[in-house]
């Protein structure tokens, strides 16, 4: 027994240590793999690199006080004005739009399929709400266009061919499954104690999903919400086709706007020489649009930490 | 003190149990009727699209180039952008992702640096397409040289759906057993061969679901190659990674954002058969899905 042992350690090669070349082999794959999870951070900071590095060349000929607080956004024709109010609100009017569509009715949806839908229904509905949330956004645009600003102008017969409402409109149903599939997971976690618990003391099925099971998983409903409407602010091509290209300051849903997202688009489909002015505020509005969602990224997960109720 | 227990349950509740029970009727409805509305609006969305693009669908529509003329126009050079942009971000992002996934499940010490990456991996799924597309811009397009290629747009379109790639892959690879990896180990394997020869071989299925739906979020994307100047009329096919090229979308977007009804038709038509193909991939995704589960 010793003697086959000593035997095989003295043969080369067949010690139960690795090969040199083995080695380095497993040390190099690790290297190669370590790089691939750098890229990431690589792109985090290229985002914020390029951002920050072509706004700075913005701002050195417009100020960020006046950038920030003025209320006039024509960069693209004399007299240019530099104040992105307009585009941030119509932005949030559109975002704000959404929610009131998308928050309700996302949320209605996934304390449906949590709690009430029977296993067979379930099983068609997941997949209905996927295909909801894979479609393209230009699709949503394009349905927007032909669809809903038409149903609007029966409506209100007044509405511009290019309207705040439309946008909202479709915006809030691209995020319903994105609010449903969230607060779903959410509803789903809480656990079956806690129901029973509440049957016990007598209270209905209705009682119990909406004073104990929701505020159970209050924490990640709040989350899908900010989330979706992170993502609605972020939208690009459904708005660009739907609200226009007038950046304004008004609360009338039914005129033209512009938003962050679009005006980008505006700009880039255009041919604004590179290195001018106007080709930098991209950068500077791409800046803000960058900040405001990564903020409203970074508060969801907060929410999500800080207030998650913990059982067991 | 059964006083106050009874003066409590009628401030909380309705003794009348019928009206808790209506209420309870109502609710249910009001929910269901939330998610049938979700039904309602993707029938509506679909019918409208057939209704309007149908009978424009045919082997000319696929086969011409784009035109002034909508009844003329075809998507050809949009539909082969396509199929070049989409091949080339999944040879991009295939690799960088997977080797992310493994790194950071099977190799990564539990530290801070992790931490970082883990958490870097979320923000960056919430950062809108957009931004994508002015990093693209500035760094592939100017600072590399790439001009406005297939190689720029599948480049940004790779880092654009990273982020789904990575933690589709690292789910599909915790889900292998670790018994599995104890097996390998203790047979003497080194680490890279249990994964190469092991984890990995049972966890591929779900890496390709993953990468599946990777590919079918990129072939709908627009903003970002609208950004990095994927032009709209494109007259002949990509014939190298260098060439320009449009693709699907950006050509929907186009003929959409103009005021003819000729234009809107072909659209119509081009959605399509960009829907066809995005539903292909789902289910493409959803057979390897099943077929996963059950070998399992």
């Amino acid at each position: 027994m010793t003697d086959t042992i000593a035997a095989s350690r003295s043969l080369p090669g067949h010690g139960l240590a690795l090969s040199k070349t083995r080695r380095l082999k497993e040390r190099g794959i690790r290297g190669i793999l370590f790089v691939c999870g750098l890229v990431s951070i690589l792109t985090t900071a290229g985002i914020v690199i390029v951002l920050v590095w072509e706004s700075i060349g913005f701002f050195r000929d417009v100020s960020p006080w006046e950038f920030l607080t003025g209320t006039k956004w024509t960069p693209l024709f004399k007299p240019q004005n530099f104040g992105v109010l307009p585009l941030v609100a119509g932005s949030l009017l559109v975002a704000i739009g959404a929610s009131l569509i998308a928050l309700p009715i996302g949320l209605a949806s996934a304390i449906y399929l949590a709690e009430y839908a029977p296993r067979r229904t379930r099983k068609v509905l997941k997949p209905i709400l996927e295909i909801l949330a894979g479609i393209p956004t230009v699709v949503y645009g394009y349905f927007a266009l032909t669809f809903i600003t038409p149903l609007i102008r029966v409506v209100f017969p007044d509405t511009g061919i290019f309207n705040a409402a439309s946008a909202a409109i479709v915006v809030g149903i691209m995020i319903v499954p994105m609010v449903a599939s969230l607060s779903e997971d959410a509803i789903y976690a809480v656990p079956r104690q806690l129901r029973e618990a509440s049957y016990g003391l007598g209270a209905t099925k209705y009682e119990t999903v909406t004073r104990v099971v929701v505020p159970a998983a209050l924490s990640g409903i709040v989350a899908s919400f900010i989330l979706a409407i992170s993502r609605a602010i972020g939208e690009t091509m459904a708005v660009t086709l739907a609200a226009g290209a007038t950046p304004k300051l008004t609360l009338n849903p039914l005129e033209s706007i512009q938003t962050m997202t679009a005006y980008i688009v505006q700009v880039s489909l255009g041919d604004t020489p590179f290195g001018t002015i106007e080709y930098k505020t991209i950068f500077a509005v791409g800046l803000l649009l960058f900040s405001i969602t990564l903020a409203m990224n970074i508060f969801s997960r907060m929410i999500l930490r800080r207030f998650r109720e913990v059982y067991e | 003190m059964s006083n106050a227990t009874s003066a409590m349950t009628a401030l909380e509740f309705d003794l009348r149990p019928e009206r808790r029970r209506l209420w309870g009727t109502i609710f249910l409805w009001v929910c269901f009727a939330a998610t049938a509305l979700a039904v309602v609006m993707l029938a509506v969305l679909l019918i409208d699209i057939l209704r309007q693009g149908a009978a424009r669908v045919s082997m000319d529509f696929l086969n011409s180039y784009p035109s002034r003329f909508p009844e003329r126009a075809g998507i050809k050079s949009a539909l082969f952008g396509t199929m070049w942009t989409v091949g080339f971000t999944g040879l991009i992002s295939f690799p960088l992702g997977v080797g992310a996934a493994i790194y950071l499940e099977e190799y990564a010490p539990r530290n801070w640096l992790t931490r970082v990456i883990e958490t870097n991996i979320a923000n960056l799924a919430g950062v809108p397409s957009i931004v994508y597309g002015v990093l693209g811009l500035a760094v592939f397009v100017r600072a590399m040289g790439l001009g406005r290629s297939v190689l720029a747009g599948a480049a940004t379109l790779a880092l654009l759906v990273l982020p789904v790639v990575i933690i589709s892959s690292q789910e599909a690879i915790r889900a292998v057993p670790p018994s599995i990896r104890q097996a390998g180990l203790g047979i003497g394997a080194t680490q890279w061969q249990t994964l190469q020869h092991l984890v990995l071989p049972i966890a591929f299925p779900g890496i390709l679901t993953g990468m599946i739906l990777a590919l079918s979020r990129a072939i709908g994307e627009t903003a970002p190659l609208i950004m990095i100047g994927a032009l709209t009329f494109i007259a002949f096919t990509p014939s190298s990674p260098m060439d320009e090229f449009t693709v699907l979308p950006i050509q929907i977007f186009n003929w959409a954002a103009r005021p003819q009804a000729g234009f809107h038709e072909i659209a119509a038509a081009g959605i399509i058969v960009l829907l066809i193909a995005l539903l292909t991939m789902n289910a493409l995704a959803i057979v390897l899905r099943n077929r996963l589960q059950k070998d399992l």
